[in-house]
């Protein structure tokens, strides 16, 4: 009976969709920097995910090249966040994310 | 045999992903964080784009997640975080309320567009290629009229990357690495001629300032005192360290 189900995009797209909620609420939920960034890193997946499926629904190529960019994008931004934490942890060993409010407003 | 791949892979991204925000030591988030890059990497192989589904490897659980367990060793963060305490009244609920109604907003795109999901009909898609751009017709026509090949994917997502649709955002794109890379090495880098600062390992004798709104905000964190209060009492203690740092 499952052999038979032909996988059409919607499928996928349910599938990115969860992808994306469980890496919005670790975003929302946990604490600690270094996790946040891994839900970030879940939720561009998510994105690139839907991204493909798309793109072979639509015949197209972009939807391809489009994950490449955010690919790259995505490597960029874990660089600088992951400094920006060794900065941070450097001065003050035990800060999670709400201690670190010294530009608040 | 698509579909048993389908949910072979989903179930193992799902569940890398569930570990990712239930696991309490970074070391396990990280690693099965791993788990759902490699799902996902199957899907994209499902979706026949294979070179994507080999730079998801190579890049995200080669490179990412090994900076991530690299950074993880480096701080020596690898202490468990409690999950129960919440750090900010009703954040929880809040949190759980947006997820519910993301995921319900997702789940009802996905389904209640009864397999039109596009607006248009599978393969019937004419793409216009603008000025280069290649449709995946095209990329059969153009080479042996087979169908396509793994190798052929990679050509034609080299050709389209380097055609004129794409080749400025590639530029772009190196531009865009060369100052992260610049931008870590200054994040990272210690000041010259300065001792590397002390752990700030909670002094009893916190000087409290006179200002009230340092109270108002020390009641969340009730371990190692409030935010303010360790800002004064650092710059107050190092002044020089603070002076080093910011004329950085």
């Amino acid at each position: 009976m499952i052999l038979g189900l032909s996988i059409g995009p919607e499928y996928y797209l349910a599938l990115s969709a969860l992808l994306f909620t469980i890496g919005a609420g670790g975003l929302l939920i946990r604490r600690n920097p270094l996790v946040m960034f891994m839900c970030i890193e879940l939720m561009l997946n998510a994105a690139n995910l839907a991204f493909i499926s798309f793109g072979k629904e639509m015949g197209d190529l972009g939807g391809q090249l489009s994950v490449l960019f955010v690919l790259v994008v995505a490597a960029a931004e874990v660089v600088i966040g992951l400094a920006i934490v060794v900065a941070v942890m450097r001065r003050r060993p035990k800060a999670s994310v709400d201690e670190v409010s010294v530009l608040r407003g | 045999m698509e579909a048993v791949t389908f949910f072979i892979a989903a179930g193992v991204a799902l569940a890398g992903a569930c570990g990712v925000v239930l696991f309490k030591n970074p070391v396990h988030a990280a690693l099965s964080l791993v788990g759902t890059l490699f799902g996902v990497a199957i899907h994209f192989i499902n979706l026949e784009a294979y070179f994507l589904a080999a730079v998801q490897v190579i890049v995200y659980a080669g490179a990412i997640v090994i900076l991530f367990l690299f950074v993880i060793m480096l701080l020596g963060v690898d202490r468990a975080e409690s999950i129960r305490t919440e750090p900010i009244i009703g954040q929880r609920h809040l949190a759980l309320l947006a997820l519910v109604a993301l995921l319900t907003f997702g789940v009802l795109i996905g389904v209640a567009s009864n397999g039109e999901v596009t607006g248009v009909p599978p393969q019937e898609a004419t793409y216009s290629p603008l000025e280069g751009g290649l449709s995946i017709d095209e990329a059969i026509k153009d080479s042996t009229g087979k169908t396509i090949a793994p190798k052929e994917n990679i050509r034609e997502v080299g050709r389209s990357l380097f055609s004129t649709r794409y080749v400025f955002a590639l530029e772009i794109t190196a531009l865009l690495l060369t100052i992260a890379v610049i931008g870590a090495v200054v994040l990272t880098r210690r000041p010259k001629g300065e001792p590397e600062p002390l752990p700030e390992d909670d002094p009893p004798s916190i000087i409290r300032s006179a200002d009230n709104e340092t109270d108002l905000h020390s009641a969340t964190n009730e371990d190692n005192g409030s935010v303010v209060d360790m800002e004064a009492n650092e710059s107050g203690k190092n002044s020089s360290e603070e002076l080093g740092v910011s004329s950085e």
